[in-house]
């Protein structure tokens, strides 16, 4: 029974964290485009413009709801539900932190470990598609069909090199697709064999191109530079969501926030070790054990927030990519490129075992 | 002629592999971006700074008085006549007696107006003005709701006696140009 409150408690602060960060990641978009182009940003609505998220929130609900004649209603609709729906969905297997105990009962920090996790994220990435799909076909207007056909064409692309890369990972792992005991693996064992820092057994360090190919498929994934063909605002007005306004505009918009969140999130998690900091296993043996699971929580937070920070950085250096030069980078470059390395890794890991 | 010797030459090669990869270029222009993250704001807060505006910066329009309070304008009509953009209208009237103190000559002007929407703000009204009466000052014109109001009467055109404004720094620069 406590463990369904805690479960319950669990969802609910994870929802609220996730709409929190996707608010303040609409800020710190302006905050931070605006730094690197030496302007000052956002800086009216309260000190340093922190407000700025509410004042936009607020605006967005104040905005007339359109609803085009041509269109058709209930698709209209669904689509930025589903979309909503898939982005807030995937939060659900990531291991937050270590377990927490409280009254002599250890919860673990994770909403549900199921053992096909990424298998699970990848999935609902996908359904993410019809979100756009459907919301760029009810329009009834041909930008917003544009936009949804390259949205989706790209995010069904992409998302085959980024399982292909992610089988590398799960044949490090012994096969296991949970997100939980990845990340433990992560926090235990020795770097390269030989190097003994605690909680630092971090995939990136053997897999650095599979992270490569990756983090290339999350861009492509959240639909942001230099992959964002899907809403690129000079040439299809703003892709699948140019008939949209008022609150659906804003849930769209959310939505590619909270992915952009969740991808964060679920980098961290493959291939930066999750909760896993240098160190935890000397403060394990100083701290109480709730304190170092709630610092796990912050260390796992911070790493989320500085990918969010550079999915950003990205998006104010590099200029928008060519159709058929996006075609060619999935296909012809990560795709064969992902198979070598998942080859490669298991020749490695079949010669290390005998 | 060769002004810089930034000029490269253009030639059609075949990329290598690094520049085909595109990552080396990706992360040059990365450390590019995040330099700018340090660097000093170009931006100013508007309405707690404002930028410095040149001493001959021509915005809305100042009818002077003498250091009487006197208004210096006697309607010759010479800014009217010279103005390209035909936005400067006035009519003319003879002083009264008792009215010494409110005008500096016999004949003054009755109504003097400037349409804002047509002035081009080239600054020959000031120039033609053989009475230091007109100056175009670093002060903008502020945004309305109508067209009309933007047609600028004496009200707002002659400067008030408890809030002079200084030209001195337009009139040193005009000596310098025609001396």
């Amino acid at each position: 029974m406590t463990l369904i409150i805690f479960k319950t408690l669990l969802i609910l602060i994870i929802f609220l964290i996730s709409l929190g960060i996707a608010a303040y990641s609409t800020y710190g978009e302006r905050k931070i485009a605006a730094f690197l182009q030496d302007r000052i940003g956002p800086d009216r609505a309260g000190p340093f413009g922190i407000l700025q998220p509410i004042a936009d929130g607020v605006k967005m609900f104040l905005k007339e709801e359109i609803i085009p004649n041509v269109s058709n209603k209930w698709l209209f609709i669904l689509g930025p539900c589903i979309f909503m729906v898939t982005a807030l969905m995937t939060s659900a297997v990531i291991p937050w932190g270590l377990p927490l105990e409280i009254s002599g009962v250890k919860y673990n920090l994770q909403v549900a470990d199921i053992n096909i996790g990424i298998l699970y994220v990848l999935g609902v990435v996908s359904l993410g598609v019809y979100g756009i799909m459907i919301g760029g076909w009810a329009s009834n207007n041909k930008f917003a069909l544009l936009g949804a056909i390259r949205a989706s064409s790209q995010m069904i692309s992409y998302e085959l090199a980024m399982g292909m890369s992610v089988i590398a990972i799960l044949l490090m792992n012994d096969g296991s697709l949970s997100l939980n005991s990845m990340v433990e693996n992560q926090g235990t064992g020795k770097l390269y064999g030989f190097i003994n820092i605690s909680g630092m057994n971090w995939n990136v360090f053997y897999q650095p191109v599979a992270f490569l190919i990756f983090l290339i498929c999350a861009f492509a994934e959240c639909n942001r530079t230099p992959f964002d063909l899907a809403e690129s605002e000079s040439e299809l007005i703003g892709g699948f969501h140019t008939e949209y306004s008022s609150m659906k505009l804003g849930l769209y918009l959310f939505a590619e926030y909270i992915n952009m969140f969740i991808s964060a999130a679920v980098i961290s998690c493959l291939f930066f070790g999750g909760y896993n900091f240098p160190g935890i296993s000397y403060l394990q043996e100083i701290l109480p054990a709730n304190i170092v699971s709630l610092i796990s929580v912050a260390v796992l937070f911070g790493k989320i927030i500085f990918f969010i920070f550079f999915f950003m950085w990205i998006r104010w250096t590099i200029p928008r990519f060519r159709y058929d030069q996006l075609m060619r980078l999935g296909w012809q470059w990560l795709m064969p490129l992902s198979i070598i390395n998942m080859l490669i890794t298991g020749a490695v890991l079949i010669w290390i075992r005998n | 002629m060769q002004l810089t010797n930034r000029a490269q030459q253009v030639v059609q090669k075949e990329m290598t592999l690094a520049e085909r990869l595109y990552l080396p270029a990706i992360f040059a222009g990365l450390s590019i971006t995040i330099k700018h993250l340090f660097k000093k704001k170009a931006t100013l807060k508007y309405p707690e700074v404002k930028r410095e505006f040149a001493p001959v910066y021509r915005g809305q329009h100042v009818l002077k008085r003498d250091a009487e309070g006197r208004e210096n304008c006697t309607a010759c009509g010479l800014c009217a006549v010279s103005c390209p953009a035909e936005a400067i209208t006035m009519d003319a009237a003879e002083r009264k007696a008792g009215e010494e103190h409110l005008y500096r000559e016999e004949k003054y002007a009755a109504k003097y107006e400037i349409n804002m929407l047509r002035c081009i703000y080239c600054g020959l009204c000031e120039e033609a003005c053989p009475k230091d009466a007109i100056y175009l000052t670093d002060r903008i014109v502020a945004s309305e709701f109508t067209r009309g109001k933007f047609v600028y009467g004496k009200d707002v055109l002659v400067e008030k006696m408890d809030d002079r404004i200084d030209v001195s720094q337009r009139k040193k620069h005009y000596s310098i140009v025609n001396n």
